[in-house]
């Protein structure tokens, strides 16, 4: 029998603002992502130096937990054993781009391995695993657009069979001039049900 | 041979994304590995590229690059005896 999972909290980062359980806790104007995501960086007090060596897709999945995790640790609800599942729809296209830039002159050719490293999307969720010092499950999937559906699914899995006490789930995509994150995290303890409906009504609120 | 020392500490900087390093904060003789500037691997490999990139020199065996990448101090003086541009 299912047993009642309940989302313990949730962040989006989303057009120039950071918002955690709906309460507005960074916004900027800025006509880049990294310059936002430096100024945000700067707000937080993040204090990671590794950040800036981060590719855009890995920066915004790192800060968007970061937040999310660092506020449940505050409040003693953090557990360590915290398995990860994100998903996308660009994977790491953003990251793509520019190293095939490196590449596509054969007179000028030097590939970065700087950049390399960021080709693959599940990279994101190492930084954020480096950072909390998860040693747990993780999984990355790519899909046409949110897809609460299936998150729903996997980490009712995760936990039922105990391969995690909790899961850090959610969307993080980049595109060009496109990018949005959105994390929660499930476990047994909770305001909110975890629910295909709730998380697709917390997802959908402030489109 | 300064000149140089001062080039290096910028592209270190710019090129390995050491946002929070200030140029005047590398001496000559920091480790830049370890527990100096705490480069890693990867950064290793983005020197090795710049070496190739900026100044012409292709290292065949990446182990040189211990000694070389040892200290701005060490870099300059292997760029100034080996450069090809």
């Amino acid at each position: 029998m299912n047993k009642n999972n309940f989302i313990q909290g949730y962040c989006r980062i989303k057009d120039n603002t950071v918002l955690k359980n709906e309460e507005l806790l960074f916004s900027e104007d800025t006509s880049t992502l990294n310059e936002f995501l430096k100024l945000a960086y700067q707000h937080f007090k993040t204090d990671y130096s590794k950040f800036f060596k981060m590719d855009r897709l890995s920066k915004l999945g790192f800060l968007c937990a970061d937040v999310l995790l660092n506020s449940l640790k505050e409040n003693n609800l953090f557990q360590e054993n915290t398995a990860i599942v994100l998903a996308n729809k660009s994977a790491s296209l953003d990251t793509d781009r520019k190293y095939q830039k490196s590449i596509e002159d054969a007179d000028n050719y030097f590939p970065s391995p700087a950049v390399f490293v960021y080709t693959l999307p599940n990279i994101c969720m190492g930084e954020i695993s480096i950072r909390h010092k998860l040693y747990s499950e993780n999984s990355f999937f790519i899909f046409d657009a949110f897809n609460a559906d299936y998150l729903w699914e996997y980490t009712n899995s995760l936990l039922q069979n105990k391969k995690a006490d909790s899961v850090l789930c959610g969307w993080v995509d980049v595109d060009e001039d496109s990018y949005e994150a959105f994390l929660y995290v499930v476990s047994a303890n909770g305001n909110l049900n975890h629910t295909k409906e709730e998380i697709t009504r917390l997802y959908f609120t402030n489109e | 041979m300064s000149e140089l020392k001062q080039e290096l500490k910028e592209k270190i900087i710019e090129q390995l994304n050491l946002e929070d390093v200030a140029v005047d904060e590398i001496q000559d003789n920091d480790l830049l590995f370890g527990e100096g500037l705490g480069l890693d691997s990867i950064d290793a490999l983005e020197l090795i590229v710049m070496l190739d990139k900026d100044y012409g020199i292709k290292l065949a065996d990446p182990k040189e690059g211990r000694k070389i990448f040892e200290s701005v101090q060490t870099m300059a003086a292997y760029i100034e005896a080996n450069r090809s541009r």
